[in-house]
């Protein structure tokens, strides 16, 4: 149980992908500027997410450690993640339409997100069982929801303030990310014990 | 040898996978109504969003499921709208075009000032700050919101009113949404006659926030020979499936509230 705390600590905050370890900087200032699209984004990168780590820990522990083709993990995984979340999204379509509608778009643009692809690399490195694997993903897709959230909350008080010319619309975002990404720095230097 | 067994498990996974795909696809195909990929194709397809719907897939999804107007997109061409509406069942030639229209009067001369604003130039702003600087709380605050968000360039700010050039206008719709004060209609393009003020206070309040403010005196609600007219709240309003634009109410109304909008300036 620690063991899994400490692993949802290290993916949301200390190592958190968006601000610390800058994957998925798309969608993260692609839809970042309504809450709303910023909650669909996030639910669709954590069920994704969550979906990926288990699938490809079961293809690299089932299929490439036994015939030693650990190099060939990146190219695997971009293939189990793709074909993934195709199938989620078929069978969605047919059996819960309401959350396929729900997700909408964003299930098919996670796809190619290095978020998805940077934790199943993460998992495979870093050795992790299944159960925590599996987590490690949930862990990762929550920490993008917050910084997804906190960052659409920023952009939406952004719309209403005056901003000098030159800074409007993109500038003024990604000074603004790079502050948010500051404020996580403060998180690096706790240790987990 | 060594480079066999890895182009075999790519290959596989590949090949597993699309077996996969395939299968799911088919026993988990939904049937969507063949109608709405015909009506897309009728659609012009630049996905200007001006229907308030999410493209054209969005407006045809809408046409076909929910019952939408076809002239609800506002960049179809006669033509296309009647196709569409062959292509529905829908009477396509009985179709009225609406436009927007401003329904204020709230110029300097006929409303006073409860402030000097001064803060950013847009009305959602300035109707956080006490409703905006106007002494009618339901007028038009003047700072062109409206103008911003049409995509046809078809509203203009004259005298510190929004006014909606007809003849530009393609109904769209988008300028009804973004007023914060909900004083933008759409009404058919061929009404003239408007009760042109959003005012529900009582008429002496009326009356002292704005010099041409609707008192809801019932006068044109009793001249009005179709029965389209109606006082709700303090408010004359105007009921076009009614209305024969006859513009007896016109001339009865003692606050010159009621405009034809289509054939004279309103005087300000």
């Amino acid at each position: 149980m620690k063991d899994l705390f400490s692993i949802l600590l290290l993916a949301m905050f200390i190592e958190n992908f968006v601000l610390s370890k800058f994957m998925g900087i798309c969608p993260f200032l692609g839809v970042s500027k309504k809450t709303s699209t910023a909650l669909g984004m996030s639910a669709a990168v954590v069920f994704v997410n969550t979906l990926a780590s288990a699938a490809t820990w079961l293809v690299n522990e089932y299929l490439l450690k036994p015939y030693e083709l650990e190099y060939l993990q990146t190219l695997a995984f971009i293939l189990v993640i793709a074909a993934l979340v195709q199938f989620v999204e078929i069978v969605l379509k047919k059996l819960v339409p309401p959350l396929y509608k729900a997700l909408g778009i964003y299930l098919p643009l996670i796809t190619t997100n290095c978020a998805v692809l940077g934790s199943a690399l993460l998992n495979v490195e870093r050795n992790y069982t299944f159960i925590q694997a599996v987590f490690f993903g949930f862990s990762a897709g929550l920490g993008f929801t917050m910084a997804l959230i906190l960052f659409s909350a920023i952009r939406e008080r952004l719309e209403t303030c005056d901003i000098p010319e030159a800074f409007k619309g993109m500038p003024i975002t990604l000074i603004a990310a790079s502050l948010v990404s500051v404020a996580f720095v403060g998180f690096s230097e706790l240790v987990i014990k | 040898m060594s480079i066999v067994i890895p182009v075999a498990v790519v290959a596989g996974l590949g090949l597993f996978f699309g077996l996969c795909l395939s299968f799911a696809s088919r026993v988990f195909a939904v049937k969507t109504d063949e109608r709405i990929e015909k009506v897309r194709e009728l659609l012009p397809g630049v996905n200007c969003g001006a229907c308030g719907f999410s493209g054209c897939d969005g407006m045809a999804e809408a046409i076909v499921n929910r019952g939408v107007h076809p002239s609800k997109c506002p960049v179809n061409s006669q033509e296309t709208v009647s196709a569409i509406s062959r292509l529905m069942g829908l009477d396509g030639e009985s179709v009225t075009p609406m436009i927007a229209r401003v329904i204020c009067q709230g110029t300097p001369a006929n409303v006073d000032k409860k402030y000097d604003y001064q803060g950013l130039q847009d009305c959602h702003a300035a109707n956080q700050l006490a409703g905006g600087s106007s002494s009618c709380r339901y007028g038009c605050i003047g700072l062109g919101s409206c103008m911003r968000a049409c995509p046809f360039d078809a509203i203009e700010i004259e005298d510190g009113l929004a006014r909606i050039i007809p003849e530009k206008c393609k109904g769209c719709g988008i300028c009804v949404v973004e007023c914060p004060k909900g004083i933008i209609r759409m009404v058919p393009a061929d009404m003239g006659y408007t009760v042109l003020c959003a005012n529900r206070d009582k008429g002496v309040v009326a009356r002292k926030s704005c010099k041409v403010a609707c008192i809801g005196c019932m006068k044109c609600q009793k001249v009005c020979p179709a029965g389209a007219i109606t006082v709700e709240d303090n408010l004359a309003v105007i009921d076009y499936e009614k209305c024969e634009n006859c513009g007896k109410c016109e001339e009865v109304c003692p606050q010159s509230t009621i405009h034809d909008i289509l054939h004279e300036r309103v005087p300000a």
